[in-house]
């Protein structure tokens, strides 16, 4: 099975990375990998700021390669944040493009490449390893103590496979970042590009910046993906007039698109000759777990299609029974090669085994046309996606109360709804949460309530709160 | 409430700033609330205030606060 880090000497002299300022094919990301490597003897954990630089990735593939297991973090992650990982998790290489003042002389500089330093701690901490274990990414990429999702080799290498099959991913192809590497959905769009030996353009713009579409007419980039907040924006740029001739492919996950929406992309791209890919995924799932075949994006428009190659679905209802009929709501169930090996909620979890044995419960409700394609039509658990990025409710509250704040939370997808007792502060209560989650604050509301609705055995009534 | 009280006060409102930081300096990304985010959200804000509607390129190249006042120029809104 080819492996997407494993045989990256098979392109040699093509183009794998291009930036604004540089261009370098993959026999010399393999010598840069090979440079890195050097320091990275045996299994150890390494914390990679994460960015969309050639550097970045060079430290990431030189984890897989040499089988240290990197955890990928935000770079832009509260300071504060940061160190409280550093002490849970005690790391004996950070990966980082950041000046970290606060660290102290116990880390020290081994190795750099371009705007990248491989600090090592002198302090060094044995971990026990499982054999299978690969990458660590957050679930959340927020909250104070963020519950870390165990990746294997198998599912980095499966995963890669499935999409890429899925999206018929050729050489040809050129994708533009538009996501954070620490963020499995853009992970997976660099994964699955290296496996085919593709030119990738790294950059940090975004949609909203005019060197981001310099870079896409310049490079001839035919494809990028994007989370419904991409899709927003895109819409009020007015895609439809937008003139993208080296554009011939689109992916959506991150959360669902608003119907509307997704019936004005099918039909622009259309137009376009665009194909347009609607996708659903779980960094428990390593990325991604079905798509929309483009052919059937208006007819299916709402759908997050059928599984992957590999994968399979299933619903089951309350009683944990199999549902047979099409058009009954369950829970979603997926089945394949890419469900990770469970949780880590501390380091003592890095030596355990497969949890999952290859079956994930999404937590979504779904329900499956006749036809087999699926439906999103709720959530069985307490979170919503805000920008692409899933928070979950119970999360926030814990660190409102860690910061002296009693709340209750609720809301939708992109739109957070916190109700505290405390009628004053509530642009401070606010202001932190939206510091400490790093999600804008305009997608945040804060309310004063005298009392939470409460049942008799004192639970919260959440179906109480008003959500708009 | 003139077209310069309008206008400042939809940065104040967006980006979370105060009003001795409406200068020069206030630039896309150089405080964290203006991200991409913010910058929509100035952008409707701006879009209602004065009962406009912004092009493509003008929403791209609104890159500060002193370069909008030459954007909301165009649309013949005098800052």
């Amino acid at each position: 099975m080819k492996s997407f880090f494993n045989d990256l000497e098979y392109f040699s002299d093509a183009t794998v990375f291009s930036t604004k300022s540089e261009e370098i094919n993959y026999e010399r990301l393999l010598k840069d990998v090979e440079e890195c490597s050097l320091h990275f003897k045996s299994r150890n954990l390494v914390f990679i700021l994460c960015e969309n630089s050639i550097e970045c990735v060079i430290g990431y593939l030189s984890c897989l390669r040499t089988g240290l297991v990197p955890l990928l973090i935000s770079s832009s992650l509260d300071e504060e944040l940061l160190l409280e990982l550093l002490n849970s998790y005690k790391p004996n290489f950070i990966w980082t493009n950041r000046n970290l003042d606060s660290l102290n002389e116990k880390w020290k500089m081994v190795h750099s490449n371009r705007t990248y330093q491989l600090l090592k701690s002198t302090d060094h901490f044995e971990h026990s390893f499982h054999n299978d274990l690969a990458l660590l990414l957050m679930t959340s990429g927020s909250t104070g103590s963020p519950v870390l999702v165990r990746i294997s080799y198998k599912n980095l290498v499966e995963n890669a496979i499935s999409i890429s099959q899925s999206l018929s991913i050729s050489q040809q192809d050129i994708p533009i970042t538009t996501l954070p590497i620490n963020y499995s959905y853009g992970l997976s769009i660099i994964n699955s590009h290296l496996l085919k030996g593709c030119k990738i353009v790294l950059t940090e713009e975004g949609v909203l910046s005019k060197n981001f579409w310099y870079l896409v007419n310049a490079k001839g980039v035919t494809t990028f993906g994007g989370v419904p907040y991409t899709y927003q924006m895109l819409k009020r740029l007015g895609f439809e007039k937008m003139h993208l001739p080296s554009v011939s492919k689109l992916t959506q996950a991150g959360g669902k698109l608003d119907s509307n929406l997704v019936k004005y992309f099918a039909e622009s791209c259309a137009d376009k000759g665009i194909q347009f890919f609607v996708m659903y995924g779980q960094t428990e799932a390593t990325a991604r777990m079905s798509c929309l075949p483009a052919k059937d994006a208006i007819r299916k428009s709402g759908s997050i299609g059928t599984p992957i190659p590999n994968g399979s679905f299933y619903l089951l209802d309350d009683a944990n029974n199999v549902i047979s009929e099409s058009d009954e709501v369950g829970e979603l169930y997926y089945e394949g090669p890419n469900v990770s090996m469970g949780y880590a909620y501390s380091l003592t979890d890095f030596s355990k085994g497969d949890e999952n044995e290859g079956v994930l419960a999404t937590g979504d409700l779904a329900k499956m046309d006749k036809e087999g394609y699926y439906y999103l039509v709720g959530r069985k658990k307490r979170f919503i996606k805000v920008f692409g990025n899933r928070i979950s409710l119970d999360e926030v509250e814990n660190l409102s109360q860690k910061n002296g704040y009693s709340s209750v939370c609720t809301g939708m997808d992109d739109k957070l709804i916190i109700y505290t007792t405390q009628e004053n502060n509530l642009k401070e209560l606010k202001d932190m949460i939206s510091a400490k989650i790093g999600i804008h604050h305009s997608a945040i509301t804060v309310r004063y309530i005298p009392d939470f609705p409460r049942n008799d055995s004192g639970k919260i009534l959440y179906s109480k709160l008003k959500v708009d | 409430m003139t077209n310069k009280e309008k206008y400042d006060q939809v940065f104040i409102d967006s980006f979370s700033v105060t009003a001795d930081q409406l200068n020069e300096g206030l630039v896309y990304q150089s405080v964290q609330q203006w991200d991409s985010i913010g910058h929509m959200g100035m952008v409707a804000a701006l879009e209602d205030a004065f009962d406009i509607m912004l092009e493509t390129d003008d929403i791209i190249d609104f890159g500060s606060y002193l370069k909008g006042i030459d954007i909301l120029a165009k649309y013949e809104v005098v800052v």
